[in-house]
């Protein structure tokens, strides 16, 4: 099936989606976004990659001796991992503030904004 | 909004973005097909400046642009938590209270930690010749140190990362990468250029022109943000305690 | 200099190294100097923003690092200099140095041994919004985007001790991380399709490919999920009043006055860049999407901001209601009607900015923000009380201002029927700022009654602390002076002779590069504009003296239920809108 790959992104990406909807702990709720940041981790390297291709580092291949995998995704996955480890990292201050001032990390819970 | 009212908005707006996103699957470029116009470009760009890892190549020579950004969001988030976890004024530090580790763990923490670090080190080092660089090589650079606080307690670990001197760290060596960027602009081509150094000698240490410097800022800059931001988070763990009833301020809405 | 391109990249590189100094000096320095070296190197940035602005004819482009195109292609990341994206950086930065002057000396006392960190902040988000709108690459924009982003969220949970400025930043960071993500996948199928990252190159691959199919219309979904995310279009929308209502004042100024505005630059810029051509979205399909949502934006939030009393939140509300009128003015897809939008943009970041200004200084005088505590308590305040009603009354359109003049071009462009739109909203909005003030800066009509048995579905403004260290006892003159200047520049934009014409040149240069036209005040236009300002006058006048609760109150409950302030609630709709848009763009790919 050579268009698998693409379907698993899009159903880690909408899983990800579900699991942000329904939470019920802002921790869970931040994991479940990266799931859906992971989406696109899969998504990228999909669609870069080549049969019968290796690494696109030339340190033990002799440049044009084999076919590589596109580098490019490959550093947009590697920009990618990095805000999204930032962005986590931010977000879970954030649900420990919210922890400390509300007493609670439910969702359902947080009513102090609406209307 | 009730639960239920809540699923049915996702259902019908998961389905409906599902059958796009799946018919659209349908029309992507098999997986595994041999059309890569711009992958096949930034190779031969790399092997002509002699970078052997032609990752490093694309990310801090053809698109440094994006790591500055991307370095730049690793330093806003750290600053952000910095930010956002600091000691309020109804919070007080207790002092962390030494602790005993079993005897296995702390001999296994005390050997890995060099091999860790200078594992992390040399991925930094390495990061035009082989897969890794700056990025990777920081993060594992930066848990090495945390094997202290497995093996010992948290005042060892606090011994030896002052806080201060990384956030410091983090600040100069993110600023290094803009230097060397802005370098290019007073040398009269442009941002980023890798046209001032000479390439060197292809698969060596010193091969593909300014790219092993903006890989050891970064690596430095990657390595200062993580022991920054994991020092936020621990010491909301062990040190910052909430003096009194503060946990339920603010509850004025209900 | 030979090569202005070549100072493009400066844009982001000289905020960055300011804010990067800050830090590393920021625990040595005291913090005076910090907050003057931040103001400097902002200022130095917007200079800079605008010598380039005054080179961008014709447009510049920059290939960072050197990386020409050869045979047409490049490895490397294009920076469009061009007259709307150079002007946003321009805004982005000018609007820094207000919100930073404005917060010098008396924002709430920084971090222990961390003076730098307000301002060092203040100069990341400055970078990462004129590196989104310089961008000429997909990805690099998705990398900017996100810069500024983050940086947004750490400054609306700044007031960490506030229950709901956390709640606020968190919501705000999930969903709009989530449409940022879409917005990566969308360009993710782009670069599958096409094997390129800048916008130019994907568009010109795309119309060699063809008519479109499913895969260029998700494409063109998710990236545009992830920027009507940011600009706040129902129904991506829920997050905006949630975050606004609760970030400190100064970055109340950014986020409404520029932030968000981004959001429909980034339409702009993508559809005219990668959709535009036939291999794109077809033009009819677009329109119908854009102001569809657009039109929906404008009422629903003309609607909740006229039944607000947390007043942060009702600005919050108009500034949905005007990102509701840009989306229009954008999706008619006329060259005047994007002259129009972005005199309307900077008449309105500068109006917007100013009352949120004035708002910030009723907080730290009298420690909230709730309409019916503050009546007739800031009757001393008349310097405030006059800027406050200017404001009001730019942001009913009224001639001069250049809200005003962006309005009514906006409106010949998209005809009778969308006029009559503009002109509803523009009341409802600016009759809900009037009636905020009259009430506030004046004590005009009766105290609103607290009814204790009736809890209605709101957040009011009460229990806000004031930003400051201390309650103010005199307002400062930074203070009154930044959003006076802010509204002088509102009116200057509508009076400057001249000024309309270049904006209205740059833009249609940078897009279609068609006909080009010389804008001016049309009578037609000034009766409009006044028209909207007596309504709105007219209106206020009719909720002040309304004995309890507001005309028309009644029969918005549902629509504010609708704002629950729950995440999981704000994802589904994002979905839904999703869904939505990518239905609305359907029929042509159908047809096609």
């Amino acid at each position: 099936m050579s268009v698998l790959p693409y379907l698993v992104a899009v159903w880690v990406f909408l899983a990800g989606c579900y699991g942000l909807a329904t939470s019920r702990n802002l921790i869970h709720a931040v994991g479940c976004l990266t799931v859906c940041q992971a989406a696109t981790y899969v998504l990228l390297i999909a669609v870069g990659y080549r049969d019968g291709a290796t690494a696109p580092v030339y340190s033990d291949i002799e440049p044009a001796s084999r076919p590589v995998v596109d580098p490019v995704v490959q550093a947009l996955a590697l920009t990618d991992v990095v805000v999204g480890a930032t962005v986590t990292a931010l977000l879970l201050a954030l649900v420990l503030q919210i922890s400390k001032r509300h007493g609670t990390v439910d969702p359902d819970e947080l009513s102090e904004l609406r209307g | 909004m009730s639960r239920r009212v809540r699923l049915w908005i996702l259902s019908a707006g998961g389905t409906g973005l599902a059958v796009l996103l799946v018919v659209a699957c349908f029309q992507l470029p098999g997986f595994g097909g041999d059309q890569h116009p711009y992958g096949d470009r930034a190779v031969r760009e790399s092997l002509a400046r002699r970078t052997a890892n032609t990752v490093a190549s694309v990310n801090f020579d053809q698109r440094a642009f994006d790591t500055l950004g991307e370095m730049t969001i690793l330093f806003s988030a750290v600053l952000g938590t910095v930010v956002l976890l600091r000691q309020t004024r109804d919070e007080h530090r207790a002092k962390p209270a030494p602790a005993q580790v079993a005897v296995p763990v702390r001999r296994y923490a005390l050997v890995t930690l060099p091999v860790a670090l200078l594992t992390g080190l040399y991925v930094i080092a390495h990061g035009q010749l082989s897969p890794g660089g700056g990025f990777q090589g920081g993060v594992v650079a930066a848990t090495a140190l945390h094997l202290l606080y497995l093996g010992a307690d948290y005042r060892a670990l606090e011994w030896i990362r002052p806080v201060g001197l990384y956030e410091v760290g983090d600040a100069l060596s993110a600023s290094a990468y803009l230097v060397l960027g802005l370098a290019g602009v007073l040398a009269g081509t442009a941002f980023l250029a890798n046209t001032l150094l000479s390439y060197g000698t292809f698969n060596t240490l010193s091969s593909g022109g300014a790219v092993p410097l903006l890989n050891a800022a970064i690596g430095m800059e990657v390595a200062c943000a993580a022991v920054v931001l994991l020092a936020r988070f621990l010491d909301q763990a062990v040190e910052i305690e909430e003096s009194g009833k503060t946990g339920k301020t603010g509850k004025s809405g209900e | 200099m030979d090569h202005p391109n070549h100072l493009l990249p400066l844009l982001v590189a000289v905020p960055l190294l300011g804010a990067t100094l800050l830090v590393a000096g920021g625990r040595r320095l005291p913090r005076a100097v910090a907050e003057t070296a931040g103001c400097a190197v902002s200022a130095a940035t917007a200079g800079l923003a605008i010598f380039l602005v005054l080179q961008s004819s014709p447009p510049m482009v920059e290939w960072v690092g050197d990386w020409v195109p050869r045979d047409g292609v490049s490895v490397g990341i294009m920076l469009i200099g061009d007259g709307p994206g150079l002007g946003m950086a321009a805004l982005a930065s000018l609007l820094t140095l207000a919100a930073l002057a404005y917060s010098w000396h008396y924002f709430d006392e920084p971090p222990r041994r961390h003076a730098g960190s307000f301002p060092a902040l203040m100069l990341l988000f400055q970078g990462g919004m004129c590196g989104f709108a310089i961008a000429g690459d997909l990805f690099n924009a998705f990398v900017f985007f996100e810069l500024m982003s983050v940086v947004a969220y750490a400054l609306t949970g700044h007031r960490v001790e506030e229950a709901r400025a956390v709640q606020g930043a968190l919501t705000f960071g999930v969903v709009n991380s989530l449409g940022a993500y879409a917005m990566l996948m969308g360009i993710v199928l782009l670069y599958a399709r096409t094997g390129e990252l800048a916008m130019a190159q994907i568009g010109r691959r795309l119309d060699e490919g063809g008519p479109p199919d499913a895969l260029v219309l998700a494409a063109f979904v998710l990236v545009l999920t992830g920027l009507l995310v940011k600009a706040a279009a129902v129904p991506f929308h829920f997050w905006l009043p949630d975050a606004h209502a609760v970030a400190p004042t100064p970055v109340c100024m950014l986020l409404s006055g520029v932030m968000v505005e981004l959001g429909v630059y980034g339409t702009w810029r993508v559809y005219g860049d990668v959709f535009s051509g036939p291999g794109g979205i077809p033009a009819p399909d677009l329109e119908r999407a854009l102001i569809v949502l657009g039109a929906l934006t404008a009422v629903v939030g003309a609607v909740l901001c006229w039944c607000q009393r947390h007043i942060k939140r009702l600005l919050a509300y108009s500034t949905v209601a005007h990102m509701g009128l840009f989306l229009i003015g954008i999706g008619v897809l006329k060259p005047e009607g994007d002259g129009g939008v972005a005199l309307y943009i900077l008449g309105h970041a500068g109006v917007k900015a100013a009352l949120f200004a004035c708002t910030g200084i009723l907080l730290d005088r009298y420690g909230s923000v709730d309409e019916h505590a503050l009546h007739g308590r800031a009757r001393k305040l008349r310097g405030v009380a006059a800027l406050f009603g200017a404001g009001a009354l730019g942001l009913a359109g009224l001639p001069p201002f250049g809200t005003g003049l962006g309005k009514a071009l906006t409106e010949e462009a998209a005809g009778p029927a969308l006029t009559v739109l503009f002109v509803a909203v523009s009341t409802v909005t600016a009759g809900a700022v009037l009636r905020v003030g009259a009430r506030v800066f004046l004590g005009l009509g009766p105290k609103p009654e607290e009814d204790p048995s009736y809890e209605p579905y709101e957040t009011t403004g009460s229990g806000e602390r004031p930003e400051t260290r201390r309650r103010l006892k005199r307002v400062p003159d930074t203070m009154t002076a930044v959003p006076a200047l802010l509204l002088a520049a509102a009116l200057a934009v509508g009076v400057a002779p001249g000024f309309a014409t270049v904006v209205d040149h740059s833009v249609s240069e940078a897009g279609s590069g068609g006909a080009f036209t010389s804008p001016h005040w049309t009578p037609a236009g000034v009766l409009l504009g006044l028209t909207s300002t007596l309504l709105a006058v007219g209106l206020a006048a009719l909720a002040v003296t309304h004995r309890k609760g507001l005309p028309g109150e009644a029969w918005t409950g549902p629509l504010r239920r609708l704002q629950s302030g729950h995440i999981g609630d704000y994802v589904a709709w994002l979905l839904a809108g999703a869904a939505l848009l990518g239905a609305l763009a359907l029929p042509g790919i159908v047809a096609g």
